[in-house]
């Protein structure tokens, strides 16, 4: 939680030296609160008022890495419960758990599956984070050969799953592997004191896990004095119903409460109890919209893995900054020279709307998006963003000439006022005013354009 | 002692009660949550979310094929369509009279009247019958299915802010419900309740449709309108406090990530699995950010969907 300057300067001597380069401590205070200054500039704050404002500056859920570089998973440092008030900031990691009882050619091409993934969405690559190794039957050459499997994938970010210290340890043994910053998963009541010295001598985050939230308080509270401060979170829930309550009580406690002991991310594992791969799906959705930091499914497929990056996509996105969509001219269901060519903003509201009317119309077309800051097409129009200038040197930008053989181009029913100015603009173009909502698009290319 | 004081909220407001569903047939309440979705831990939910099955008056014409099979020839008859949406587990039928619009067949009043009443002998199962989306047609198919299932309690649409007196005072005088669709924006959906009210429309007589957003296509949008909906109904406003419905399957099922077979990434996976995933998920995540009506095309979905709902609605013990 950010603090005040007041709040700031109760820490500070309150001698006024001016030393810190300010005239007064409160003035450093308040320059302190807005980020605009280290505290390190003022020598006299004693070592405990120090740590103390450390502690009070920490963020409620704290941000824990795994992995490296590559696909490293960062997740923590989350503020708030609804997109709306605030964006959701670090995507939940979502990786494949393998067992080490399964067959070793089999597992290997399920990372490869893993590792070789990759979609795009407007615009942007996504892809799968990383893997799970999970000791099942307690063998631990199994374990070690399942785990060197993954070092053919360096770039992955890694779980290594066994309750049994002597097998972890073995594990990290391995410098390549500890290298790679995995999570250890996990420390219970029995393992807590071992797990925790190997997370600290490897430097590794490590999961805690309990059944019930008291039990985890008290455990990650041990776990924290032990010195381990990269922590995740497994309340033990599974089920659609305990887990969304379990997370959603960990998520209050620690931004409304500023409850430490639970201040951390947490780690869900939807396939556990999942009747179906759609039930494991769709409580890996509901795990990324309600406050999971860490989804560990037990299957993978294209199928379900691009709805699911989708999900994320979405529940991520800054709420105050709409995704824009990159301006361009899209083609729908491959047009020739002679589809009709439309224009619209880069809202990606507006552009969804658009698209998807022209996609159900099932006309080849062309869609001119015009980048107007993410800004709707009446908005852009009344703050000068969408005005014949733009959209005439946005055409010539994409060369729509080149694309197009004909010369008329559909402006948005909303805007009908343009039509002037761009025939001002395209002396040669015949400006049409296409219908006022996206649902009309349909009608008005049947309309229009029908052969 | 426990060391985790469970972070319960207590809410001043409570989501509206609606009633659908005639005398003596099968009747459905939604809403009167005093809590957020599936939060039993701080409040009451006495109702279920419901799931309603999309049906049509006419056979689909640019259904996926994947629909089209799993429904196989009832769709050719709305009568058999709802007929076997209620054996397959439907609380509710959504009934579009598509083939009113002037382009797909501009058919009458009379016969919209004649469709309601097939589908009522068929199931009893309560209706929400809408029109066409065209502002005169809608009127003119919504006051004679009003007439024709008097006391039926049906819910009708669609109302928006430039069509809702007809339909609002044909439901007024037939004892049915209306639904009313704003523009994905709160304000929007309270003003538009309010208009109703004023003119006289009983609070427990209206469900908002706040529109939808599929996944990949504006369902933050719709999530984030959803969830501020509700948190001002519990906050005490009456006039964002109505149940919500929500067309996760229509949206869905139009985009090309639904129904594209060919012609996509190789990286989209199979059609088959990724098409019923983008509905339900789509539908999981807004039923989770209040959606009391879910409205699904794919009877796989209906069924899946309703296996999420039983486990999120299993009262769980204590967490901590
Ligand atoms: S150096 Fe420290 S004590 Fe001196 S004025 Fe700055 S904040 Fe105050």
């Amino acid at each position: 939680m950010a603090l005040t300057a007041i709040e700031i300067y109760k820490y500070l001597p309150k001698t006024n030296c001016k030393d810190c380069g300010f005239p007064t401590c409160l003035a450093f205070a308040m320059k302190l609160a807005q980020k605009g200054a280290e505290l390190s500039a003022c020598k006299h704050v004693s070592e405990e008022a120090k740590s103390a404002l450390e502690a009070a500056s920490r963020p409620p859920i704290r941000l824990v890495t795994i992995g490296k570089d590559g696909r490293k998973v960062e997740v923590g440092n989350e503020v708030a419960m609804f997109r709306h008030e605030k964006t959701f900031y670090h995507q939940p990691g979502l990786l494949l758990r393998v067992k080490d009882s399964a067959a070793p050619d089999k597992v290997a091409q399920e990372m490869a599956a893993v590792a070789s993934y990759k979609v795009e969405r407007v615009g942007m690559q996504l892809s799968w984070n990383g893997l799970a190794i999970q000791n099942d039957g307690g063998d631990k050459a199994a374990f070690l050969a399942a785990v060197k499997l993954a070092q053919a994938h360096p770039e992955l970010a890694l779980v290594l799953m066994s309750d049994d210290p002597d097998t972890m340890a073995a594990a990290l043994g391995d410098p390549a592997v500890a290298g790679r910053l995995p999570l250890i998963y996990a420390a219970t009541e029995a393992n807590w004191q071992k797990m925790a010295a190997l997370a600290k001598q490897h430097k590794c985050p490590l999961a805690v896990r309990a059944g019930g939230l008291d039990a985890l308080a008290t455990l990650t509270e041990q776990v924290a004095a032990a010195g381990i401060e990269d922590i995740v979170v497994d309340p033990g829930a599974r089920d659609f119903g305990d887990s969304l309550n379990a997370l959603t009580q960990i998520r209050r406690l620690a931004l409304k409460k500023s409850f430490r002991p639970l201040g951390y991310p947490v780690i869900t594992f939807p396939g556990e109890k999942a009747s179906s791969q759609e039930e494991e799906v769709l409580l890996a959705t509901q795990h990324i919209a309600r406050y999971a930091g860490v989804i560990v499914l037990d299957h993978f497929s294209p199928a379900m893995a691009y709805p699911l990056l989708t999900e994320r996509l979405n529940i991520y996105t800054d709420p105050q900054k709409p995704l824009q969509m990159q301006a361009g001219v899209y083609p729908f269901g491959k047009p020739d020279p002679a589809s009709p060519l439309l224009v619209t903003t880069n809202f990606s509201l507006t552009y969804f709307s658009v698209s998807s009317e022209i996609e159900s119309s099932g006309f080849p077309t062309w869609l001119m998006v015009v980048d107007t800051e993410g800004q709707s097409v009446l908005t852009s129009w009344a703050s000068g963003k969408f005005d014949a200038e733009k959209i005439s040197k946005a055409a010539k930008n994409f060369k729509v000439e080149e694309k197009i053989g004909h010369r008329s181009l559909v402006i948005p029913g909303a805007v009908a006022v343009l039509r002037g100015e761009l025939e001002g603009e395209f002396p040669e173009w015949k400006i049409m005013v296409g219908p006022r909502e996206a649902v009309g698009i349909g009608p008005f290319l049947k309309q229009n354009w029908a052969r | 002692m426990p060391k985790v004081e469970a972070p319960v909220e207590k809410w001043r407001g409570r989501v509206q009660e609606v009633r659908l569903g005639g005398d003596g047939r099968k009747q459905v309440t939604v809403g009167g949550e005093s809590t957020l979705p599936f939060l039993h831990f701080d409040g009451e939910i006495p109702h279920r979310p419901v799931i309603a099955a999309e049906v049509l008056d006419m056979p689909p014409a640019d259904w996926a094929e994947n629909v089209v099979s799993a429904w196989g020839d009832a769709l050719k008859s709305p009568a058999a369509w709802a007929k076997k949406a209620a054996q397959l587990g439907a609380d509710l039928i959504f009934l579009r009279l598509a083939s009113a619009h002037p382009e797909q067949g501009n058919t009458s009043g009379a016969q919209a009247a004649k469709t309601v009443s097939q589908v009522m002998e068929a199931t009893d199962l309560p209706l929400i019958v809408v029109g066409p989306d065209v502002a005169e047609k809608d009127n003119e198919v919504i006051v004679a299915v009003a007439e024709a299932a008097r006391g039926q309690r049906l819910a009708l649409g669609t109302v928006t802010d430039k069509n809702y007196r007809t339909i609002v005072a044909t439901a007024m005088a037939g004892g049915h419900a209306v639904v009313a669709q704003a523009p994905m924006d709160m304000n929007l959906s309270k003003q538009l309740n309010i208009l109703c009210c004023d003119v006289g429309l009983p609070k427990d007589s209206l469900v908002m449709d706040p529109t939808t957003g599929a996944l990949g296509y504006g369902m933050e949008y719709a999530l984030s309108v959803f969830e501020r909906l509700r948190l001002a109904a519990l906050q005490g406003d009456a006039m964002t406090a109505m149940p919500i419905l929500c067309h996760a399957g229509y949206e869905s099922w139009r985009q090309k990530e639904a129904k594209a077979v060919e012609g996509v990434p190789v990286s989209w996976g199979d059609q088959k699995v990724r098409s019923l995933l983008w509905e339900q998920m789509t539908a999981l995540t807004l039923l989770q950010s209040g959606a009391e009506i879910m409205v699904l095309r794919h009877p796989r979905s209906m069924d899946v969907v309703r296996g999420v709902i039983d486990r999120l609605m299993a009262r769980q013990g204590p967490v901590s």
